[in-house]
Parts: structure tokens; sequence; C-alpha cells
């Protein structure tokens, strides 16, 4: 063979364009508008709960590759998605260790110790959560109330700052002051004690739906804007990031049969509306289990993944020892994808039986 | 029309590659000087090689005949004009590997004699399917469209199933390229012509001549070349690589698909490109074999893009040369389309009876990017024709999963190159599916000789167990036989001596 002077390769020579780095990046933009709805809603903490989560996590990217002797993975920008969408599942008061040990956890045990970007079988914010949903329960559960940055609880940056770097040791009266239960985690401690869907949703705890949907209600930071999340998600599939068959199928898989029970029993279990916009439903929907490394690469085994996440959050949620089920599903079904994907190989071209 | 449907079917998949065609779209057919020597490989078909019957130093006219095959499957060679045979040699081809093939070195004599024996048909839009056949075989017609596959066989009417329709693909769905394009435009009337003996050949009654939309000026040209033929149709469609696949343009028209492992004549239907429609028509009415071809050079590192009609074995530098040579920073130099063709390594390559188009490509044209993990993104899923699963098929290749590599149906691929266009990982799937392709025929193969080893010897040791079993049959034969004689002569012995005993006994 004789050495040529132009650049030979294999066909195809020519690129639609598209790259691991822009596939991500699209996915922070389209977090960003709740992000930063958590920030207004939960005040200057919340950002640094954030901003210490994606360092967290993209400095363990870089350790690794070094440690490894590899070139850096870090432009790819999947572990700045993963600090994001933990932080996003975290609370907005927690404290920077816990940040420090769930971006950790992400990267280098829910990542890079399988090989890295596309050969890890969990979702590594996922992982993470669950990880330290178990490890650290009382810190994971501490939810505060909304304190938006324009009303007169408001603290100031420093305060904010104040609250990350100290906690959880020196501010014991703050986080008291400020930590309630969640939604779901009020309704599952209220029923449980006896009341009605009803006494346990309304009155004294003033659930409501618009609040919810506008993010300002408890829960994890980017969790909670129930209209921001689904724009978001509406904006990767005009832009074909993402397709419909998972976050669809994982909203319908949890509501449906959340409906059912309604209807049967609409004074132990609650509305499908209150599945819909509390808890991490949306979020996980469209940012968590689409996720392309850890689910299914065939439409039919994307429907059966969404399906089954939506109704492991709702059994979770109803029956199982947490009040929020969405971490635990999608991590649950994570595991099937290998069996999923080998069950729903489409048939190719010419194989289909047809009339000749 | 039995079969051709009212709408047109979207095949699975598909993408839209930049087309670039403007560059060489409004350039007329122009032909080139007679280059100084002429390199014919004698293989540029799908099929056995040809056989040199020419010697160095021999004279030859234009059209004779140089290269003669020496089985069905193969598409006789021919000089592309006149002039003196300098040799049998091994000469750089346009082959992926950058390896050397047989060429027969001509030199053109600047004479361009046509080979007084070459007569067409005397009725050729009378004759009988066979005739033609013989005339397209003669002149060493192959489809043009990219199969390279000897079109006397496709032209062959199947047993059973009748064809009732033939597709005249004029798609053109590669980038850049505009060959096909400009033959409608140019040569209409031939490429009618061409369609009116290969439906009498193949005897099929309607003839579809499918343009995507891109091309209004070669529609225009085919609709006026159709009028008064009431078994044709223009049929437009709409943009998308790869329609001019033979079995994506079936599926398009009919909604059938070709069954895997089947011939396209299967439904009903066959697909014959518009330039060797034109190859027939020169074949069949003046006997003239397949001696040029129409090569779109373009790409932007090429001074004046231009759509050329070549003498075959013209090296690749004098079509570059014609078109006022390269503009620096050409990275890539491509023989046919970006999407499938293939990499040129020197510009001394012919051009052959496969060339569509060569084309010089500058960085921002091609892909250079390292290749990443596979993501599972399923873009490759969601654009293949095939609907296969190019991931899965990449990870088991690049695994040397061989034995898992036919569940995932890699040898259904047709490597149009659609799944590595929207990769975002820049991950070659081709290449690792070629690789795995001939992993499994190697594999195939090698189990093949593993088991005629293993009949073979079985047959050896049963031979040898037959033999041995004979061998003791024959001597216990024997064996008995001299016991039955040993017996009879005992016998008789003591009959001569007992019988006076008896006779005593008796007595
Ligand atoms: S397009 Fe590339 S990255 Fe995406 S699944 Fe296919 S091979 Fe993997
Ligand atoms: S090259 Fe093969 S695997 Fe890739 S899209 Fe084309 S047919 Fe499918």
């Amino acid at each position: 063979m004789t050495k040529s002077s132009f650049k030979i390769s294999s066909s195809p020579f020519v690129h639609g364009g598209l790259s691991v780095p822009e596939v991500m990046k699209s996915v922070i933009w389209a977090l960003l508008p709740a992000a930063a709805m958590g920030v207004m809603v939960f005040g200057w903490s919340a950002l640094f709960v954030m901003l210490i989560t994606v360092a967290a996590c993209v400095v363990s990217e870089r350790l690794f590759n070094i440690i490894r002797g590899r070139p850096s993975t870090v432009g790819d920008q999947s572990a700045a998605l993963t600090g994001l969408l933990l932080a996003m599942s975290m609370p907005p008061n927690s404290p920077w260790w816990l940040c420090l040990v769930g971006g950790f956890f992400a990267i280098v045990l829910g990542k890079q110790l399988y090989g890295g970007l596309g050969y890890n079988m969990f979702n590594p914010a996922m992982i993470a959560r669950v990880f330290l949903l178990i490890s650290f329960p009382v810190q994971m559960t501490s939810w505060p109330a909304p304190t938006p940055l324009t009303g007169d609880h408001a603290l100031t940056l420093s305060q904010g700052l104040a609250m990350i770097i100290s906690a959880p040791f020196n501010t014991p009266e703050l986080l008291d002051a400020l930590s309630t239960a969640t939604p779901l985690g009020q309704f599952r401690t209220e029923t449980g004690m006896g009341k009605t869907v009803r006494e346990a949703l309304g009155g004294a705890f003033g659930f409501d739906i618009l609040a919810a949907m506008g993010g300002m209600i408890k829960g994890s930071l980017g969790e909670t804007s129930a209209v921001l999340l689904t724009l978001g998600g509406i904006y990767l599939l005009r832009k074909r990031v993402i397709s419909w068959h998972i976050p669809m199928t994982m909203i319908l898989g949890c509501i449906v049969p959340a409906a059912i029970f309604w209807l049967i029993d609409n004074s132990t279990y609650p509305d499908p509306l209150f599945h819909l916009v509390t808890g991490g439903l949306i979020i996980g929907a469209f940012f968590m289990a689409t996720d392309y490394v850890t689910s299914p690469v065939t439409p039919k085994g994307q429907i059966i993944f969404g399906l089954g996440c939506g109704l492991l959050t709702f059994l979770i949620r109803t029956w199982g020892g947490y009040p929020e089920g969405v971490s635990f599903a999608i991590v649950i079904m994570n595991a099937t994808v290998p069996l999923i994907d080998q069950y729903t190989r489409p048939l190719t071209y010419g194989k289909k039986k047809q009339t000749l | 029309m039995g079969i051709i449907q009212r709408t047109l079917k979207k095949f699975h998949g598909g993408v839209h590659p930049v087309e670039n065609k403007h560059l060489a779209k409004h350039c007329a057919i122009e032909e080139i000087p007679m280059p100084k020597r002429l390199y014919i490989p004698l293989q540029q078909h799908t099929g056995t090689p040809c056989e040199p019957c020419v010697a160095p130093g021999e004279k030859v006219y234009k059209g004779q005949l140089i290269g003669r095959s020496v089985s069905n499957v193969s598409a006789t060679v021919h000089a592309s004009t006149s002039g003196t045979i300098e040799g049998i040699t091994e000469h750089m081809v346009g082959h992926y590997s950058g390896l050397p093939d047989q060429c027969i070195a001509l030199v053109p004599d600047g004479l361009d004699e046509w080979d007084p024996t070459l007569k067409g048909l005397e009725n050729p839009f009378e004759a009988d399917s066979k005739s033609i056949r013989d005339k397209v075989r003669e002149g060493g017609v192959v489809g043009l469209g990219g199969a390279v596959y000897p079109t006397h066989i496709k032209l062959t009417p199947p047993r059973g199933k009748p064809v009732e329709v033939m597709l005249i693909n004029g798609v053109e769905c590669e980038p850049y390229i505009t060959n096909d394009s400009r033959m409608m435009e140019e040569r209409s009337i031939e490429v009618v012509e061409g369609a009116q003996l290969m439906m009498r050949a193949i005897q099929a009654t309607h003839c579809l001549i499918c343009i995507e939309a891109n091309k209004p000026g070669a529609i225009k040209a085919m609709e006026k070349a159709i009028q008064g033929l009431p078994n044709f149709v223009v049929q437009v469609l709409p943009v998308l690589y790869p329609q001019g696949a033979k079995n994506q343009l079936i599926e398009a028209i009919t909604h059938r698909q070709v069954p895997s492992g089947g011939r396209s004549t299967d439904t009903g239907a066959t697909v014959q490109n518009v330039g060797t429609s034109i190859a027939v028509r020169d074949a069949v009415l003046h006997g003239r074999p397949l001696i040029r071809r129409i090569v779109t050079v373009s790409g932007r590192g090429i001074k004046r893009p231009a759509n050329l009609d070549v003498p075959i074995g013209t090296p690749i530098q004098e079509l570059i040369d014609h078109c006022g040579g390269l503009k620096p920073g050409v990275k890539q130099m491509i023989m046919n389309g970006p999407m499938m063709g293939t990499a040129v390594h020197d510009l001394a390559s012919p051009v052959v009876k496969a060339t569509a188009a060569v084309l010089a490509l500058t960085a921002e044209e091609i892909v250079d990017k390292p290749e990443q993990a596979c993501i599972r993104c399923g873009n490759c899923l969601e654009v293949c024709p095939v609907e296969l699963t190019p991931c899965e098929i990449v990870w088991r290749a690049k695994n040397d999963l061989v034995d898992q590599l036919p569940e995932v149906h890699v040898k259904d691929c047709i490597e149009c190159g659609s799944c590595a266009y929207v990769c975002p990982s820049h991950i070659p799937l081709v290449h690792y599916i070629r690789y795995g392709k001939m992993a499994v025929s190697a594999q195939r193969s090698e189990k093949e000789k593993a088991e005629l080893t293993r009949q073979r010897s079985q047959a050896k040791l049963a031979r040898v167990e037959a033999e041995k079993a004979e061998k003791e049959r024959k001597k216990e034969e024997m064996r008995l036989a001299a016991e039955a004689r040993k017996k009879a002569a005992a016998a008789k012995s003591a009959d001569e001596t007992a019988k006076p005993a008896t006779v005593e006994s008796v007595a």
C-alpha cells in the first residue's frame, strides 16, 4: 500500500454535525429555567447547592481522568449535567459536604468505575441520590419551605452561603424553622395518622395544585416547578434530543394507576394530578429516565421502560418505605435495560411477513 | 399497474445530508480530451474477473474486446479507444484497500476508430429477450448505480413471478453527484429508449422513472421524453437519503420489502439506473460496448466543478487537471458519493464503470473528530433504513463477538452510512460493520472448512471401517470356507473310512 497524501478513512465522509457535548448542552439549557426558578423560590442557598454539586462532579471526572492517565472527558459536559441533575434532586439547603459526597459518588462510583460515559449501567445522578437517601436520610429529607428571593423572609447571599457551609452544625434553629415535609411526605405521614386525603392535603397544609405547578412548594431543588420542567422537556422533544416514548409512558405509567385507585377510593388515595405535579415525576420523566446510556435504544423498549418507571414510582409512593419513588424506580428499571433491548430488537427490512 | 401504489411509502429512517449539488448541477456534460494512457482494470464488476484476450503490442480498435468473461456472472471489458496495448500490469485502482489490481495499459493512437465489426440489432424494438440480453452481455454493461452487477443477469426474466414494473432509478440521492440528473436532462430520449429495450428483455409492462423533487430540470426533460408512451410515468419522490438504494426505492413505490436474502424481482419490481439505460441502448442499437461514462467532478476543493464524459481507464488526475486542478486545503479525495464512496489513495487510479463521481473535499466538508464511546442515544436506529440496531452490531464487532453478529443481522446492512452520519460520538459505524461482515464470512468459511474436514475424516474413517469390516468378513468367509472345506474333506475321508464301519455296523 502506498502512502497517500490524502486522508484515508471509511465512508461516510460527511457528518451531520451532532456531537456529545452539544447533546449535553441542550439538556443543560432545558434544565436552566427550572433551576433558576429553584433559586428564586428557595433562595441563594439553592444556587450554592447547584454550584458545589456541579463542581464536585466536574472535578471528580477530571481527577479520575488524571489517575487513569486518560485524556480529559470534562469537555463532553456529561459530568456537569450529572451534577446539575443531582443538585436538582437534593434539598435546596443541603450542607456542602452532602453535595461533595453526592457529586463524587455519582461520577466515580456511578460512572467512571464502570468505564466512563457509555458504559455505566445506572443513571449516575439517580444512583447517587439513592445512595445519599439511604446513607443520610435526615439531611436528604429536610425540605425547607419556599423562601422566595423576593419575599420577606429571604436570606441574603451570605446567609444562604452560611447555611450551606455551616449546616447542619451551627444553624439548627434556621433549619428547624425552615424544614417541613414535602407534600408527598406530609401526605404519607398524615394519612398514616388516620386523616383523610382531603384533610391531609387541604386545610392546614394548604396544598395548592397551582402553587405546585409554579414551583412554590416544598421539595427538592429543581423538582418543584412542573411547568418550567415540562417546557424544558418540550424543548428537548422539539430539538429531537429525546423522543416521546419514555416521558409519556412514564407519566402515564404513574398517573393511570393513580387515577384508578383514586376513582375506587378517593378518601385513601390522592388524585392523579397530585402525583403529576409533586415530587420528581416530571423531572424524572423528561430528564432522568431519558438518559441515553441507561435507557433502552429501541422505541418499543423505551415504552416498556417508561411504563415500568412510572408504575414503580406509583407503587413505591403508595406502598413503599419512602415517600418519593422516582429515583428508586429509575435505578431499578436501569438494571433491566440490557434485557429489554435484547427482546425488543426491531424486525429488520425484508424479514416482516408480507403478501407479495 | 397492480403493485404500484397510489401513495408513496416512506421507508424507515433516512437522513438529509447537505446536498451540495448546486456545485455541479448546472454544468453541461463535456467530453474530456483523450489522455495519453488508459489503465483499464480487468475487474470492474461484481463477479469473476476477466481474462485478457489481447497481447502487449497488439493494435486494437475502439470498442474491441480486450477482457473476456470466464463465467456468467461477469462483464466483458473493451478498449475505450483505438490504440496499442502497452502491457498487462498491476496498477493502482480505486479500491478501498489501496491495493493495485490487474489493468490493461492502452496507449491511444488519437484516431478513436470504432471496431467495424460492431453492429446493433436489426429490429431492436421488436427483438426478443434473449437477443437483447446477448447484446447487453457482449457490451459488458453493468449496473451503473453503484452495484456494478452484470446487467444481462438482471435482465433475465425471473422464473415464477413476472416483473410488473421496471423502476428507472434517477433518484441520485448521494450529495454532490449530478451525473444522473445531467443525463436525464441532456439524454432523456436515450434513457427512454434504453428503458424500452430493458422492458422487452425482462418482459415488464410498466416503467416508472423515479426522480427526487430536487431535480426539476430532469423531471421536466423526462416528462417530455415519455410523451405518447402510455406505459411510462415519471414519479417524483420527496428528497430522502438513501432513497436511491434499490430496496428502499422499491419499498417507496410498491410498499413491499424485498425479502431478506431474496431478489428484488420477488416483489414484482426491478430497478435499473439511468446510466445503465443509456448503456443498454448503445449496446443494443449500435453494438457499442460500455467504454465511457459520465463522471461528476465536484467538491469545494476543485477549481471548476463539472460533469465529464470520460473514457473508462482515464486516470483521475486527468479529470482534475481538466477541471483546473485542486484548490489548496484539500483533505480527502473520494471516488463516488460522500456517503458510500471510497477514499482515493492515489490519483493515478483510473475511472472505472462504477465511478460516478470524483470529489475533492476540504476540511470543513469532512468529519475529522475522534471517536468516542457509544452513548446509546439511539440515533443510529432511528435513521437506519434496514431497521437494524447499528450500535449493537458495532459493539459486537468491536469486542470480536463474531458468534453474536448474525443475531443482529449484520449481513443485511446496506452500508448506506446514515448511522455514522448522525452518530454524536463520531463512531465510524460502517467501518466496524464491514469488519463484522468479513469476520462472519471468515468464520463461516472456517466452519465450513472444519465441517468439510470433519466430514472427510469421518468418511475416511467410515471407509477404513468398512474396508476393515470387509476384510474381516472376507477373512471370516475364507475361514468358514476353509472350515467347510476341511469339514467336507474330513467328512469325505470319514465317509470313506467310516463306510466299512458302517457296513460293519450294519453288518
Ligand atoms: S448513534 Fe452512535 S452513540 Fe448513538 S447509539 Fe448509535 S452508535 Fe451509539
Ligand atoms: S450503514 Fe447499515 S447499519 Fe448504518 S444505517 Fe445504513 S443500513 Fe443501517
